[in-house]
Protein backbone atom coordinates (compact mmCIF):
# COMPACT_ATOMS: atom_id res chain seq x y z
CA UNK A 1 0.00 0.00 0.00
CA UNK A 2 1.99 3.22 -1.22
CA UNK A 3 0.00 5.31 1.18
CA UNK A 4 1.67 3.92 4.15
CA UNK A 5 5.70 3.54 2.58
CA UNK A 6 8.25 6.46 3.94
CA UNK A 7 10.96 7.26 1.42
CA UNK A 8 14.46 5.41 2.46
CA UNK A 9 16.18 8.56 4.33
CA UNK A 10 17.85 10.16 1.52
CA UNK A 11 19.89 12.18 3.69
CA UNK A 12 23.37 13.06 2.90
CA UNK A 13 25.72 12.42 4.97
CA UNK A 14 27.99 14.71 6.59
CA UNK A 15 30.95 16.07 3.75
CA UNK A 16 34.51 16.29 4.46
CA UNK A 17 35.34 19.53 5.38
CA UNK A 18 38.06 19.15 2.59
CA UNK A 19 35.64 18.82 0.07
CA UNK A 20 35.20 21.80 -2.09
CA UNK A 21 31.25 22.72 -3.85
CA UNK A 22 30.82 24.31 -6.64
CA UNK A 23 28.23 26.89 -6.14
CA UNK A 24 27.82 28.19 -10.08
CA UNK A 25 26.93 24.30 -10.35
CA UNK A 26 24.27 24.29 -7.97
CA UNK A 27 23.21 27.64 -8.75
CA UNK A 28 22.50 25.71 -12.76
CA UNK A 29 21.11 22.86 -11.13
CA UNK A 30 18.38 24.32 -9.40
CA UNK A 31 17.63 25.93 -12.72
CA UNK A 32 17.80 29.32 -11.62
CA UNK A 33 19.37 30.74 -13.88
CA UNK A 34 16.57 30.84 -16.49
CA UNK A 35 14.55 32.66 -13.53
CA UNK A 36 17.11 35.39 -13.30
CA UNK A 37 17.17 35.63 -17.06
CA UNK A 38 13.29 35.38 -17.94
CA UNK A 39 13.68 38.16 -15.09
CA UNK A 40 15.94 40.30 -16.95
CA UNK A 41 14.39 39.92 -19.78
CA UNK A 42 10.63 40.54 -18.79
CA UNK A 43 11.13 43.13 -16.18
CA UNK A 44 12.69 46.32 -17.03
CA UNK A 45 14.63 48.46 -14.74
CA UNK A 46 14.58 47.79 -11.41
CA UNK A 47 18.29 47.19 -10.44
CA UNK A 48 17.80 47.11 -6.80
CA UNK A 49 14.67 44.79 -7.16
CA UNK A 50 16.81 42.48 -8.73
CA UNK A 51 20.00 42.71 -7.06
CA UNK A 52 18.15 41.86 -3.34
CA UNK A 53 16.96 38.72 -5.20
CA UNK A 54 20.19 37.74 -6.13
CA UNK A 55 21.48 38.06 -2.77
CA UNK A 56 18.50 36.20 -1.68
CA UNK A 57 19.16 33.68 -4.21
CA UNK A 58 22.43 33.54 -2.99
CA UNK A 59 22.08 33.64 0.50
CA UNK A 60 19.96 30.50 0.24
CA UNK A 61 22.35 28.58 -2.17
CA UNK A 62 25.13 29.32 0.45
CA UNK A 63 22.93 28.15 2.76
CA UNK A 64 22.65 24.54 1.05
CA UNK A 65 26.22 24.70 0.69
CA UNK A 66 26.73 25.02 4.44
CA UNK A 67 24.12 22.26 5.30
CA UNK A 68 26.57 19.76 3.53
CA UNK A 69 29.22 20.47 5.52
CA UNK A 70 27.03 20.15 8.57
CA UNK A 71 27.12 24.09 9.32
CA UNK A 72 23.31 24.15 10.37
CA UNK A 73 22.21 27.91 10.71
CA UNK A 74 18.57 28.56 11.18
CA UNK A 75 16.62 28.83 8.18
CA UNK A 76 16.64 33.29 7.45
CA UNK A 77 13.42 34.91 7.84
CA UNK A 78 12.04 35.91 4.60
CA UNK A 79 8.98 37.71 4.74
CA UNK A 80 9.47 40.96 2.63
CA UNK A 81 8.32 44.02 1.90
CA UNK A 82 7.34 45.66 -1.16
CA UNK A 83 7.10 49.44 -1.37
CA UNK A 84 6.88 51.76 -4.28
CA UNK A 85 4.57 54.03 -6.36
CA UNK A 86 1.59 52.09 -8.48
CA UNK A 87 2.81 50.45 -11.40
CA UNK A 88 5.84 49.61 -10.26
CA UNK A 89 5.85 45.69 -10.66
CA UNK A 90 5.36 44.57 -7.10
CA UNK A 91 2.87 42.06 -7.70
CA UNK A 92 4.43 40.87 -10.83
CA UNK A 93 8.01 40.16 -8.63
CA UNK A 94 6.11 38.49 -6.00
CA UNK A 95 4.89 35.66 -8.01
CA UNK A 96 8.30 35.34 -9.60
CA UNK A 97 9.68 35.52 -6.09
CA UNK A 98 7.25 32.29 -5.39
CA UNK A 99 8.87 30.43 -8.29
CA UNK A 100 12.46 31.49 -6.98
CA UNK A 101 11.67 30.51 -3.60
CA UNK A 102 10.44 27.51 -4.85
CA UNK A 103 13.70 26.07 -6.87
CA UNK A 104 15.67 26.77 -3.73
CA UNK A 105 13.51 24.41 -1.62
CA UNK A 106 12.85 26.87 0.74
CA UNK A 107 8.82 26.61 0.00
CA UNK A 108 7.86 23.50 -0.17
CA UNK A 109 4.92 24.41 -2.74
CA UNK A 110 5.43 27.63 -4.28
CA UNK A 111 2.10 29.15 -5.54
CA UNK A 112 1.23 32.45 -4.60
CA UNK A 113 -1.81 33.29 -2.78
CA UNK A 114 -3.06 37.30 -3.70
CA UNK A 115 -5.03 38.80 -1.01
CA UNK A 116 -6.04 42.48 0.24
CA UNK A 117 -7.90 43.52 3.62
CA UNK A 118 -10.97 41.76 2.68
CA UNK A 119 -10.36 38.55 2.33
CA UNK A 120 -8.48 39.20 6.14
CA UNK A 121 -10.64 41.32 8.01
CA UNK A 122 -14.05 40.20 9.20
CA UNK A 123 -17.43 41.62 9.26
CA UNK A 124 -18.28 41.62 13.16
CA UNK A 125 -17.05 40.31 16.10
CA UNK A 126 -15.63 36.52 16.34
CA UNK A 127 -15.32 36.55 12.17
CA UNK A 128 -11.58 37.32 11.73
CA UNK A 129 -9.57 34.87 12.90
CA UNK A 130 -10.97 31.82 11.23
CA UNK A 131 -11.23 34.17 8.10
CA UNK A 132 -7.92 34.99 8.58
CA UNK A 133 -6.70 31.55 9.45
CA UNK A 134 -8.23 30.05 6.31
CA UNK A 135 -6.25 32.21 4.38
CA UNK A 136 -3.04 30.86 6.18
CA UNK A 137 -3.88 27.75 5.73
CA UNK A 138 -4.31 28.18 1.99
CA UNK A 139 -0.90 29.98 1.51
CA UNK A 140 1.14 27.19 3.50
CA UNK A 141 3.86 25.73 1.70
CA UNK A 142 3.69 28.93 -0.54
CA UNK A 143 3.69 32.54 -0.27
CA UNK A 144 1.23 35.01 0.71
CA UNK A 145 1.08 38.18 -0.49
CA UNK A 146 -1.13 40.70 1.24
CA UNK A 147 -1.19 44.12 -1.32
CA UNK A 148 -2.08 47.50 0.07
CA UNK A 149 -1.05 45.84 3.44
CA UNK A 150 -1.13 49.25 5.61
CA UNK A 151 -5.56 49.03 4.84
CA UNK A 152 -4.74 46.30 7.69
CA UNK A 153 -4.58 48.87 10.25
CA UNK A 154 -6.85 51.47 10.98
CA UNK A 155 -5.89 54.06 13.75
CA UNK A 156 -9.18 56.22 13.16
CA UNK A 157 -11.15 53.53 14.30
CA UNK A 158 -9.98 51.62 17.85
CA UNK A 159 -12.61 48.93 17.06
CA UNK A 160 -11.39 47.86 13.67
CA UNK A 161 -10.91 44.15 13.51
CA UNK A 162 -7.91 44.78 11.55
CA UNK A 163 -5.70 44.44 14.55
CA UNK A 164 -6.93 41.14 15.32
CA UNK A 165 -6.18 39.86 11.95
CA UNK A 166 -2.38 41.46 12.48
CA UNK A 167 -1.87 40.07 15.70
CA UNK A 168 -2.42 36.29 14.38
CA UNK A 169 -0.66 36.96 10.92
CA UNK A 170 2.48 38.00 12.93
CA UNK A 171 1.66 34.54 15.50
CA UNK A 172 2.19 32.15 12.22
CA UNK A 173 4.95 34.35 10.67
CA UNK A 174 7.23 33.93 13.83
CA UNK A 175 6.28 30.26 14.49
CA UNK A 176 5.75 28.89 11.48
CA UNK A 177 8.72 30.59 9.52
CA UNK A 178 8.90 27.41 7.39
CA UNK A 179 5.91 27.00 6.01
CA UNK A 180 5.35 30.12 4.75
CA UNK A 181 6.97 33.67 3.18
CA UNK A 182 4.77 36.96 4.30
CA UNK A 183 4.89 39.30 1.43
CA UNK A 184 3.64 43.24 2.42
CA UNK A 185 2.96 45.84 -0.25
CA UNK A 186 1.99 49.25 -0.21
CA UNK A 187 2.92 52.74 -1.02
CA UNK A 188 6.13 54.08 0.31
CA UNK A 189 4.95 56.34 2.81
CA UNK A 190 1.43 54.62 3.86
CA UNK A 191 3.97 51.46 4.22
CA UNK A 192 5.74 53.16 6.71
CA UNK A 193 3.29 54.65 9.31
CA UNK A 194 1.57 51.32 8.89
CA UNK A 195 4.96 49.60 10.22
CA UNK A 196 5.67 52.65 12.77
CA UNK A 197 2.17 51.30 14.57
CA UNK A 198 2.94 47.86 13.85
CA UNK A 199 6.42 47.47 15.29
CA UNK A 200 6.43 44.07 15.78
CA UNK A 201 5.73 43.78 12.03
CA UNK A 202 9.39 45.88 10.91
CA UNK A 203 11.25 43.47 13.08
CA UNK A 204 9.63 40.13 11.94
CA UNK A 205 10.25 41.35 8.20
CA UNK A 206 13.42 41.04 7.11
CA UNK A 207 13.79 42.01 3.94
CA UNK A 208 12.07 45.69 2.77
CA UNK A 209 12.56 46.35 -0.89
CA UNK A 210 11.69 50.01 -2.51
CA UNK A 211 10.43 49.71 -6.08
CA UNK A 212 11.79 52.75 -7.67
CA UNK A 213 9.68 54.68 -10.18
CA UNK A 214 10.81 53.88 -14.13
CA UNK A 215 12.71 56.36 -15.99
CA UNK A 216 11.29 57.53 -19.62
CA UNK A 217 13.39 55.10 -21.73
CA UNK A 218 12.12 52.27 -19.38
CA UNK A 219 8.53 53.39 -19.48
CA UNK A 220 9.29 53.31 -23.22
CA UNK A 221 10.50 49.80 -23.36
CA UNK A 222 7.90 48.74 -21.25
CA UNK A 223 5.51 50.36 -23.42
CA UNK A 224 7.29 48.31 -26.50
CA UNK A 225 7.21 44.92 -25.07
CA UNK A 226 3.12 45.35 -23.79
CA UNK A 227 2.65 46.10 -28.02
CA UNK A 228 5.01 43.24 -29.01
CA UNK A 229 3.14 40.46 -26.91
CA UNK A 230 0.33 41.64 -28.42
CA UNK A 231 1.51 41.64 -32.21
CA UNK A 232 1.22 45.92 -32.69
CA UNK A 233 3.97 48.41 -33.69
CA UNK A 234 4.40 51.97 -33.95
CA UNK A 235 5.10 54.23 -36.69
CA UNK A 236 8.44 55.91 -36.43
CA UNK A 237 6.16 58.93 -36.00
CA UNK A 238 3.65 57.44 -33.45
CA UNK A 239 6.96 56.26 -32.00
CA UNK A 240 8.45 59.93 -30.89
CA UNK A 241 4.89 60.64 -30.20
CA UNK A 242 4.70 58.40 -27.85
CA UNK A 243 8.03 59.11 -26.62
CA UNK A 244 6.18 63.09 -26.17
CA UNK A 245 3.24 61.58 -24.39
CA UNK A 246 4.98 59.65 -21.71
CA UNK A 247 7.47 62.98 -21.13
CA UNK A 248 4.19 64.68 -20.31
CA UNK A 249 2.18 61.96 -18.67
CA UNK A 250 4.76 61.45 -16.48
CA UNK A 251 4.46 65.05 -15.20
CA UNK A 252 0.74 64.64 -14.37
CA UNK A 253 -0.94 63.26 -11.19
CA UNK A 254 -2.20 59.52 -10.80
CA UNK A 255 0.97 58.59 -12.93
CA UNK A 256 0.68 55.04 -12.25
CA UNK A 257 4.09 54.19 -14.38
CA UNK A 258 3.55 50.47 -15.79
CA UNK A 259 0.26 50.41 -15.02
CA UNK A 260 -0.77 53.98 -17.23
CA UNK A 261 1.40 52.79 -19.68
CA UNK A 262 -0.72 49.91 -20.78
CA UNK A 263 -4.15 51.83 -20.22
CA UNK A 264 -2.40 54.75 -22.59
CA UNK A 265 -1.74 51.62 -25.39
CA UNK A 266 -5.31 50.42 -25.21
CA UNK A 267 -6.16 53.65 -25.60
CA UNK A 268 -4.50 53.97 -28.43
CA UNK A 269 -6.14 50.82 -29.72
CA UNK A 270 -9.80 52.33 -29.42
CA UNK A 271 -8.71 55.15 -31.76
CA UNK A 272 -6.89 53.00 -34.21
CA UNK A 273 -9.76 50.86 -34.63
CA UNK A 274 -11.51 53.86 -34.85
CA UNK A 275 -9.83 54.99 -37.44
CA UNK A 276 -9.61 52.42 -39.47
CA UNK A 277 -13.60 51.42 -38.82
CA UNK A 278 -14.87 54.79 -40.40
CA UNK A 279 -11.67 55.14 -43.21
CA UNK A 280 -14.18 53.22 -45.10
CA UNK A 281 -11.58 51.41 -47.47
CA UNK A 282 -10.26 47.70 -47.17
CA UNK A 283 -7.71 47.69 -44.71
CA UNK A 284 -4.39 45.02 -44.70
CA UNK A 285 -2.23 43.24 -41.85
CA UNK A 286 0.18 46.00 -42.31
CA UNK A 287 -3.07 48.44 -41.11
CA UNK A 288 -4.22 46.33 -38.45
CA UNK A 289 -1.05 45.82 -36.59
CA UNK A 290 0.23 49.68 -36.74
CA UNK A 291 -0.68 52.40 -34.69
CA UNK A 292 -0.38 55.60 -36.15
CA UNK A 293 0.76 59.34 -34.23
CA UNK A 294 -2.61 60.38 -34.52
CA UNK A 295 -3.73 57.58 -32.13
CA UNK A 296 -1.58 58.39 -30.00
CA UNK A 297 -1.63 61.96 -30.45
CA UNK A 298 -5.31 62.03 -29.84
CA UNK A 299 -4.70 62.02 -25.99
CA UNK A 300 -6.00 64.68 -24.07
CA UNK A 301 -2.42 64.63 -22.77
CA UNK A 302 -1.25 67.14 -25.02
CA UNK A 303 -3.92 69.83 -24.71
CA UNK A 304 -2.87 69.93 -20.85
CA UNK A 305 -6.05 67.37 -19.64
CA UNK A 306 -5.52 64.33 -17.42
CA UNK A 307 -5.86 61.19 -19.37
CA UNK A 308 -8.68 59.02 -18.77
CA UNK A 309 -11.07 57.03 -20.84
CA UNK A 310 -12.89 59.35 -22.97
CA UNK A 311 -15.85 60.29 -21.31
CA UNK A 312 -19.28 60.20 -22.94
CA UNK A 313 -19.65 62.93 -25.18
CA UNK A 314 -16.56 64.53 -24.44
CA UNK A 315 -14.51 67.02 -26.66
CA UNK A 316 -11.53 64.75 -27.39
CA UNK A 317 -11.84 61.17 -28.65
CA UNK B 1 -7.93 -1.57 25.46
CA UNK B 2 -6.89 0.16 22.20
CA UNK B 3 -9.24 1.11 19.44
CA UNK B 4 -8.83 0.08 15.69
CA UNK B 5 -10.64 1.59 13.12
CA UNK B 6 -9.43 3.23 9.73
CA UNK B 7 -6.04 2.96 8.43
CA UNK B 8 -2.67 2.27 10.76
CA UNK B 9 -4.74 1.64 13.47
CA UNK B 10 -2.55 -1.82 14.06
CA UNK B 11 0.60 0.29 14.07
CA UNK B 12 2.14 2.08 16.90
CA UNK B 13 0.47 5.82 16.92
CA UNK B 14 2.18 7.63 14.07
CA UNK B 15 4.35 11.22 14.34
CA UNK B 16 3.44 14.53 13.23
CA UNK B 17 5.78 13.80 10.51
CA UNK B 18 4.27 11.06 9.50
CA UNK B 19 1.04 12.16 9.72
CA UNK B 20 1.94 15.17 7.68
CA UNK B 21 2.76 12.96 5.07
CA UNK B 22 0.37 11.24 4.69
CA UNK B 23 -1.85 13.89 4.90
CA UNK B 24 -0.12 15.56 1.69
CA UNK B 25 -0.43 12.01 0.33
CA UNK B 26 -3.94 12.75 -0.01
CA UNK B 27 -3.35 16.37 -0.96
CA UNK B 28 -1.32 15.70 -3.86
CA UNK B 29 -4.30 12.60 -4.86
CA UNK B 30 -6.48 15.91 -5.02
CA UNK B 31 -8.64 14.57 -1.60
CA UNK B 32 -10.36 16.78 0.49
CA UNK B 33 -8.96 16.19 3.84
CA UNK B 34 -11.19 16.85 6.99
CA UNK B 35 -10.52 16.90 10.78
CA UNK B 36 -12.96 14.96 12.97
CA UNK B 37 -13.80 13.97 16.56
CA UNK B 38 -15.77 12.34 19.01
CA UNK B 39 -15.71 10.92 22.30
CA UNK B 40 -18.16 7.68 21.31
CA UNK B 41 -15.77 5.04 19.48
CA UNK B 42 -18.67 3.03 19.00
CA UNK B 43 -17.75 0.95 15.44
CA UNK B 44 -21.66 1.73 13.95
CA UNK B 45 -21.18 5.60 14.85
CA UNK B 46 -19.94 6.45 11.37
CA UNK B 47 -20.67 9.92 11.49
CA UNK B 48 -17.79 11.81 13.62
CA UNK B 49 -18.26 15.79 14.85
CA UNK B 50 -16.21 17.77 11.85
CA UNK B 51 -13.63 20.14 12.70
CA UNK B 52 -14.09 23.33 11.03
CA UNK B 53 -14.88 22.90 6.95
CA UNK B 54 -13.70 20.71 4.95
CA UNK B 55 -10.35 21.70 3.82
CA UNK B 56 -10.67 22.25 -0.28
CA UNK B 57 -8.43 24.24 -1.19
CA UNK B 58 -5.29 23.82 1.05
CA UNK B 59 -1.78 23.39 -1.16
CA UNK B 60 0.14 21.80 1.55
CA UNK B 61 -0.14 19.47 4.68
CA UNK B 62 1.31 22.04 7.12
CA UNK B 63 -1.96 23.48 7.11
CA UNK B 64 -3.62 20.77 7.98
CA UNK B 65 -1.51 20.05 10.67
CA UNK B 66 -2.10 23.72 11.71
CA UNK B 67 -6.04 22.86 12.32
CA UNK B 68 -5.16 19.89 13.68
CA UNK B 69 -3.07 21.52 16.03
CA UNK B 70 -6.00 24.11 17.30
CA UNK B 71 -8.32 20.44 17.61
CA UNK B 72 -6.01 19.29 19.43
CA UNK B 73 -5.76 21.69 22.13
CA UNK B 74 -9.32 21.61 22.57
CA UNK B 75 -9.94 17.98 22.38
CA UNK B 76 -6.49 16.44 22.94
CA UNK B 77 -6.55 13.71 25.69
CA UNK B 78 -10.40 13.11 26.20
CA UNK B 79 -11.50 12.76 22.51
CA UNK B 80 -10.27 10.46 19.67
CA UNK B 81 -9.32 12.93 16.59
CA UNK B 82 -9.11 11.53 13.19
CA UNK B 83 -8.26 12.82 9.88
CA UNK B 84 -10.42 11.73 6.96
CA UNK B 85 -9.61 12.16 3.01
CA UNK B 86 -12.44 12.81 0.75
CA UNK B 87 -11.88 12.01 -3.08
CA UNK B 88 -14.66 14.41 -4.86
CA UNK B 89 -14.44 13.00 -8.17
CA UNK B 90 -16.96 10.89 -10.23
CA UNK B 91 -18.32 7.50 -9.15
CA UNK B 92 -15.70 7.77 -6.04
CA UNK B 93 -17.61 10.38 -4.30
CA UNK B 94 -16.67 8.99 -1.11
CA UNK B 95 -13.82 8.81 2.35
CA UNK B 96 -10.49 7.15 0.45
CA UNK B 97 -8.38 7.22 3.44
CA UNK B 98 -8.99 7.38 7.21
CA UNK B 99 -6.81 7.80 10.06
CA UNK B 100 -6.90 7.75 13.81
CA UNK B 101 -4.92 10.55 15.13
CA UNK B 102 -4.99 11.20 18.76
CA UNK B 103 -6.75 8.73 21.25
CA UNK B 104 -7.82 9.68 24.95
CA UNK B 105 -5.34 8.29 27.36
CA UNK B 106 -7.84 5.68 28.61
CA UNK B 107 -9.66 3.71 27.05
CA UNK B 108 -11.87 1.52 28.98
CA UNK B 109 -13.06 -0.62 25.76
CA UNK B 110 -16.26 -2.17 25.08
CA UNK B 111 -18.70 -4.64 27.04
CA UNK B 112 -20.20 -7.39 24.83
CA UNK B 113 -23.83 -8.18 26.39
CA UNK B 114 -25.63 -10.70 25.77
CA UNK B 115 -29.59 -11.41 25.78
CA UNK B 116 -31.26 -14.56 25.45
CA UNK B 117 -34.49 -14.60 23.31
CA UNK B 118 -37.05 -16.85 21.95
CA UNK B 119 -36.27 -20.07 23.68
CA UNK B 120 -32.30 -20.77 23.65
CA UNK B 121 -31.68 -17.66 21.03
CA UNK B 122 -28.75 -15.34 22.17
CA UNK B 123 -28.30 -11.18 20.48
CA UNK B 124 -25.44 -9.91 21.40
CA UNK B 125 -24.79 -6.05 21.43
CA UNK B 126 -21.11 -4.24 22.56
CA UNK B 127 -21.36 -1.49 24.35
CA UNK B 128 -18.62 1.19 24.82
CA UNK B 129 -18.18 1.54 28.66
CA UNK B 130 -17.26 5.10 28.34
CA UNK B 131 -20.62 5.27 27.04
CA UNK B 132 -22.11 5.02 30.51
CA UNK B 133 -20.73 8.68 30.69
CA UNK B 134 -22.54 11.43 29.54
CA UNK B 135 -21.29 13.20 26.06
CA UNK B 136 -18.07 15.66 26.90
CA UNK B 137 -17.45 13.28 30.70
CA UNK B 138 -16.51 10.41 29.11
CA UNK B 139 -12.60 10.62 28.93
Amino acid sequence: MDAITEDPKTEAPIAPATEAVDLAAEFAETGLSEVFEELDRDLVGLAPVKKRLREIAALLLVDRARARFGLEAASPTLHMSFTGNPGTGKTTVALRMAEILHRLGYVRKGHLVTVTRDDLVGQYIGHTAPKTKEILKRAMGGVLFIDEAYYLYRPENERDYGQEAIEILLQVMENQRDDLVVILAGYADRMERFFHANPGFRSRVAHHIDFPDYSEEELNAIGGRILGAMNYVMSPKAEEAFARYISLRKEQPHFANGRSIRNALDRARLRQANRLFTAGRPVTAQDLRTLEAEDILASRVFSGGIDSYPPIGGTHP
Amino acid sequence: MRITQGAFSFLPDLTDEQIAKQIQYCINNGWAVNIEFTDDPHPRNTYWELWGLPMFDVKDAAGVMFELNECRKAYAGRHYIRVSAFDATHTWESVRLSFIVNRPENEPGFALERQEVDGRNIRYTTRPYAANQPEGARY
